[in-house]
């Protein structure tokens, strides 16, 4: 009797029932579509954060150089004697990233040491230059510097002639391999071979870019020289930062830069979110000067159409969604109170029959749930569908991070000409971006509150009107005139 | 006694008036009577019924049901009352339109927690003995007047009531059905010493009732029409 009364009803008043049902489903439509797309912005938030700052790594601590310090780059592509002149040469050049001073691999344990830090390790990011060609030509009086002398600058009244010059750049990137779940590589995956062996720890192998590799030809088992010395390529990552064209044990790399026992970067894990502040406040302690950068920093300075989206998902998403919700369930309160009062004599009746306040609430409220579950079944579809849709346009965010003293990414595209800016300031003041696309995410925990959400506005507007129901004096309601 | 009424009043406050629907009834009803209570419109009849059915209390006074207070009771315990003691025709037979006429009558069986088959069993039996046994699959608008009020007396004695209180049962009906239903409660009164309440304001109906009560102005107007019940031979001859 119970749903066969609820199902006559509805059918009898279809119109206002399709109607309540729809504007339920509108709002939960809403809510769904809002917070899948909310989700996509987060998702893309994480993966732009982890790109750029690597997965695990709550800290980063790096130290900028001090003014003076280091030189300028000396190649030595002048001819040392006249009968150079014309002749090959070939220049390697392996430096620690300019602008970063070198920290001593103890500031590291001193770090590891803090309270609240699971873990830190060092790394050293260096950029490798070599450039090959002929000397150049001279032709008319020189006054060039000494035989034997490589580097200086070129004073000279003649005119040189044109040589051509190779140059291939790229950055490195010395990883601890004792703990590679922070630090350059965790944010990294292996799309070929393998990552480094605990006791790689100074072997001469190297895992490249895709970039890179594709770039420049390099397979999993062939081998580069970088500084002269061969290295074995044992793995090819992938990575939408590209944070180095080429990462190698972080050993290898402090002998290739004759920087033993220094790094110039600290990753540093937390053991709880909570105490990032504080571990922060302990690292410009323990190393003063230091530029010491949260992964909430870096969020702050997420910059572009993806902190736009994130923006708009979470203020105008949000209260739009909420809004939609609330009247949703204000109309279908509204129409079931009116319904109520149009059935004020039928409930006078039954309650004249014996039926008690409490089994007419719960027909109303029966009629109401209905009325909920398919409207939330329908938001959901309609929400279903307006996130696939978004997720099938698929939008590009862009994410830009303005460098604060966050020396990462991809300031790989050195090259230029050897008089031009070169890597040097190439390195310095970068802005990274990072491209992601948005996908609407609905989660079965977001199906579970929005179909709680339907059935909760509608056990609301029910409540409503079995109150108004119950309410009622049979007296009352058997005199009321139809 | 099925019902003591003493000194009972009821007055409603209607927009700053007080209205006196009932003014200091003393009656006593028993078991078995057939009472027609007669009156002109705005009188307090439907009003004295309504107490009798525990659907509203007096302002004043007290409506005993088989000695019980019935002000004194809980609504749940009222709720039972109704249940089980009360069956209720209304003049404009307030069946539930969306209901069939068989799921109308299971309606008054839903507070006593039967079983759907006993409850439908029961409902269908009452149909028939209202002449309607082939009707219990339509609803109320695919039914005549007097077919519909003939669900609504199967409605009202489907759980074997103590007292049916009709209120103008015949009201919203022709002459012809009228008769119809008036014999099919007299029937009831007779055959089953069902007791029956009826309020009408039609003399013609209320002489076939055992005893009339004329109600003016929320009192009663003469006692003395409070007769013995009427004998058989002198009832008006019943068409059916």
């Amino acid at each position: 009797m119970f749903l066969t009364y609820i199902y006559r009803e509805l059918r009898r008043r279809h119109r206002q029932a399709i109607l309540t049902s729809l504007g339920l489903a509108l709002g939960i439509c809403l809510v769904v579509v809002v917070s899948a797309t909310a989700g996509g912005v987060r998702n893309a938030q994480t993966q732009v954060l982890h790109t750029l700052y690597g997965v695990g790594t709550d800290i980063t601590v790096s130290q900028n150089a001090t003014q003076g310090s280091g030189g300028p780059a000396q190649f030595g592509m002048n001819p040392g004697s006249p009968d150079q002149q014309g002749q090959r040469f070939s220049r390697d050049r392996i430096n620690s990233t300019s602008g970063l001073a070198l920290i001593s691999d103890k500031k590291v344990t001193s770090i590891a040491n803090l309270n609240g830090v699971s873990a830190a390790v060092g790394g050293l990011t260096l950029s490798s230059i070599h450039m090959s060609g002929h000397f150049a030509q001279v032709t008319g009086g020189t006054s060039g510097p000494p035989a034997g002398q490589f580097g200086g600058s070129v004073t000279s009244t003649a005119t040189p002639s044109q040589a051509p010059i190779k140059i291939d750049a790229f950055s490195i990137a010395g990883v601890d391999v004792a703990d590679q779940s922070i630090g350059p590589l965790s944010s990294a995956t292996i799309t070929s071979g393998r990552t480094f062996s605990m006791s790689e720890t100074d072997a001469k192998v190297v895992v490249v870019d895709s970039g890179y590799a594709k770039q420049n030809s390099l397979a999993v088992g062939d081998t580069m020289k970088i500084g002269g010395v061969k290295f074995t390529v044992i793995g090819v990552s992938k990575s939408a930062s590209a944070d180095a064209n080429v990462y190698m044990p972080l050993q290898r790399a402090q002998t290739l830069a004759d920087e033993k026992g220094k790094v110039n970067q600290v990753y540093v894990k937390a053991t709880s979110a909570t105490l990032i502040t504080q571990v922060k406040k302990a690292i410009k302690a323990t190393v003063p000067g230091a530029t010491v950068t949260t992964a909430q920093d870096l969020a702050n300075q997420v910059s572009g159409s993806l902190s736009s989206a994130s923006k708009l998902a979470n203020q105008l998403g949000k209260w739009l969604a909420i809004a939609a919700l609330v009247a949703a369930i204000a109309v279908a309160s509204l129409l079931m109170l009116s319904a109520v009062g149009r059935r004020v004599r039928e409930f006078g009746t039954l309650k004249a029959l014996g039926w008690r306040s409490r089994r007419i609430v719960s027909q109303v409220l029966g009629e109401a749930l209905a009325m909920g579950v398919a409207g939330g079944i329908a938001g959901i579809g309609l929400g279903y569908a307006g996130a696939q849709l978004i997720s099938r346009l698929s939008p590009s965010l862009q994410a830009t991070v303005a460098n604060a003293g966050f020396p990462r990414g991809g300031a790989t595209t050195f090259g230029g000409s050897p008089g031009g800016a070169g890597p040097s300031s190439a390195m310095r003041g970068f802005a990274h971006t990072v491209t992601v696309n948005l996908h609407a995410v609905v989660s079965p925990a977001l199906l579970a509150v929005a179909i709680a959400l339907a059935i909760g506005g509608a056990l609301i507007a029910g409540a409503l009107g079995g109150w108004r129901a119950a309410r009622l004096s049979p007296a009352d309601a058997l005199r009321r005139v139809d | 006694m099925l019902y003591e009424l003493h000194d009972v009043s009821k007055r409603y406050d209607q927009s700053k008036k007080q209205v006196v629907a009932l003014n200091g009834i003393d009656l006593t009803i028993a078991e078995g009577e057939f009472l027609a209570i007669q009156g002109s419109t705005g009188s307090g009849k439907t009003t004295l019924l309504q107490m009798l059915g525990a659907l509203d209390g007096p302002t004043a006074g007290s409506v005993l049901f088989e000695g019980q207070d019935l002000a004194k009771m809980t609504e749940r315990q009222l709720s039972r009352l109704r249940s089980n003691a009360f069956g209720f025709v209304f003049q404009a037979f307030n069946l539930i339109p969306t209901l069939t006429a068989q799921e109308n009558v299971e309606t008054a069986l839903v507070p006593l927690r039967i079983s759907a088959t006993e409850r439908a069993e029961r409902a269908r039996s009452a149909l028939a003995e209202v002449g309607l046994a082939e009707r219990g699959a339509h609803v109320p608008a695919e039914l005549s007047g007097g077919e519909q009020q003939r669900v609504g007396i199967a409605r009202a004695l489907v759980h074997n009531p103590r007292v049916i209180l009709a209120d103008e049962p015949s009201g919203n009906l022709d002459e012809r059905t009228r008769d119809e239903i008036i014999s099919l409660l007299e029937n009831l009164w007779r055959e089953r010493d069902q007791t029956i309440i009826l309020v009408t304001h039609d003399s013609h109906i209320a002489a076939r009732a055992s005893r009339r009560l004329w109600l003016d102005a929320g009192a009663v107007a003469d006692p003395n029409i409070a007769g013995e019940p009427v004998p058989p031979e002198e009832l008006v001859p019943s068409p059916v």
